[in-house]
């Protein structure tokens, strides 16, 4: 007898926490505004990614196609995984003297991995990172990019 | 012969200790993993049964090696910390925390009470995002896949907040010595507090769902008994061994930033069985929600992060520094001779240890018990690897 008890309250408390689940879980049929899927890449237009969104290393240019990167290595220095090399030419000033400026900012995408160390590490705030995030490509060298834009120069005033 | 055909064939041959451990005529050996739903990873486990009854578990690991502590030797004390996100990459706020602390006992560095604040609540968000992982994907091993739909809804939203403060959701990098590397967005307060709103009552939902039923409960209930004393002798730390009864919460034993000012409780389950684990997990989502609660609103001002120089040299010696993560302790042990790169790092991460585990409490058990014993020990096969 006291089997048979056992065996029903167990089949009782079997269903009622079965029952219970399926409550929850059916609760949403009637609430359809708590779905919560996003329909990408349909929804790209009303996406909206935070300033703080680490995507990918630019260099920022302003309207005269001038940069603030002096050439000083810094973020080479500081990326851990030889994500930046910078190429340095030596540029004569009106005075006559050479100085040091920036010839190529090279950016490998395919090894970076976000880290913002670069970005911390620049004294002139030359670059920063961008929210762009759908970087495919076909062919691994498309990765590889020149950050300052050609014909660009160092802003004047910036050491 | 491929590898796993060897492993295979070695583990029939081999009786390490004669006795116990000698496979009897007629035992099965098979693989779960590399390639294994059910093991989230990479991990290779090779199982010995007799009929349906596990007799010995060995895991094969160095599928996912990638050397962080060889690695790490050759970054500076600045970069280094990016690393090791890539370790428990659930928890890899609470990752650079510990080598963030490390590096500032080095420097003997006094880091400002905002940024200690700010860590601890990323910390603990880290822990809950985690915890709402590990529940998702339980249950799916189970056999249970609606969790693992509501799990991710909730996670989501603490994707969204972590995406918005630190710039990135998963892999941060936002702890650096001496603080952390930005200020807090102007949203993040209001957003923890929808978000903690939100969660309250979610776990309940979660209760409802999971914890309470039946099917659930048998299959977990007396699976995988752990003894406190063998917690101990394996090195368990974290809910693993806090489900057996052993006081081990790095938070409340060796406070770090302002543990020892917040209330909150230890979770201790004293039974021991993947049941247990589980309790010990789903209590502590509501301690983590309950140190939200309290430094959400009482975030002091000033620096987030403490002056440094340039380039950090630590003072030559050796350095310790442990923090608790979602999975249990992670010890990060550096040897400086002086330089700007460490001579050598040692992590201590709690996957091993918990993994180390595996063998003594699955024998006896079926090989449907598996699944609910691997999915209490919340493995992550990269923090395991390295």
């Amino acid at each position: 007898m006291a089997f048979l008890k056992q065996y029903i309250s167990d089949v009782y408390r079997a269903v009622s926490s079965l029952l219970k689940g399926m409550k929850t879980t059916g609760s949403y049929f009637v609430r359809p505004k708590e779905i919560i899927t996003q329909q990408y890449p349909d929804n790209r237009a009303s996406m909206t990614i935070p300033e703080r969104f680490r995507g990918e290393v630019v260099m920022t240019h302003d309207e005269n196609n001038e940069h603030a990167c002096t050439g000083c290595t810094a973020c080479e220095l500081a990326c851990p995984n030889a994500t930046i090399k910078i190429v340095t030419k030596f540029d004569t000033t009106p005075e006559g003297k050479k100085k040091k400026a920036l010839d190529t900012f090279v950016y490998h995408l395919e090894l970076c991995t976000m880290c913002n160390l670069c970005v911390e590490a620049c004294p002139t705030s030359a670059i920063k990172m961008a929210q762009s995030f759908e970087h495919s490509v076909y062919d691994r060298s498309q990765l590889l990019k020149k950050l300052n834009k050609p014909g660009s120069k160092l802003r004047a005033g910036v050491e | 012969m491929y590898r796993e055909t060897q492993i295979i064939e070695s583990a029939k041959t081999t009786s390490p200790n004669g006795g116990p451990d000698a496979v009897d005529d007629g035992a099965l050996v098979i693989n779960v993993g590399p390639q294994h739903p059910a093991t989230h990873g990479v991990l290779h486990l090779v199982i010995t049964l007799q009929g349906e009854t596990i007799q010995k578990i060995e895991p094969h690991l160095g599928y996912i090696h990638r050397s962080i502590e060889k690695m790490c030797e050759s970054l500076s004390y600045r970069q280094f910390i990016y690393v090791t996100s890539r370790m428990d990459y659930l928890s890899a706020h609470i990752n650079n925390h510990g080598c963030a602390l490390c590096v500032e006992k080095g420097l003997q560095l006094e880091v400002p009470p905002r940024a200690q604040v700010i860590r601890v609540l990323m910390d603990e968000l880290t822990r809950i995002a985690s915890h709402e992982l590990w529940w998702g994907a339980m249950a799916m091993d189970l056999g249970a896949f609606t969790p693992f739909f509501y799990a991710f809804r909730e996670r989501e939203t603490i994707n969204d907040i972590m995406e918005e403060t630190c710039g990135a959701r998963l892999t941060m990098n936002y702890m650096v010595p001496g603080g952390v590397m930005y200020d807090i967005h102007p949203n993040f307060q209001k957003r923890v507090k929808d978000f903690i709103q939100l969660f309250t009552n979610k776990i309940d939902e979660y209760d409802d769902l999971v914890t309470g039923n039946i099917i659930f409960q048998n299959r977990t209930q007396g699976v995988g008994v752990l003894t406190a004393a063998d917690a101990i002798s394996y090195g368990c730390t974290g809910p693993v061994a806090r489900g057996s009864g052993v006081a081990c919460d790095i938070r409340k034993l060796y406070p770090y930033e302002v543990y020892n000012k917040v209330a909150f409780d230890e979770i201790i389950e004293t039974a021991g069985d993947s049941y247990a684990r589980y309790l010990v997990r789903i209590k502590e989502l509501k301690q983590s929600v309950r140190i939200v609660e309290q430094l959400i609103d009482n975030i002091p001002e000033g620096d987030f992060q403490a002056k440094t120089k340039a380039v950090l040299k630590l003072p030559k010696g050796e350095f310790y520094s442990r923090v608790e993560t979602a999975r249990g302790e992670f010890g990060v042990y550096i040897v400086s001779e002086g330089g700007t790169t460490p001579y050598r790092i040692k992590f201590r991460s709690p996957g091993f240890s918990n993994l180390s585990a595996l063998d003594h409490i699955s024998r006896g058990c079926k090989i449907g018990d598996l699944m609910a014993i691997m999915g209490t020990l919340d493995l992550v096969i990269p923090d395991i690897d390295r």
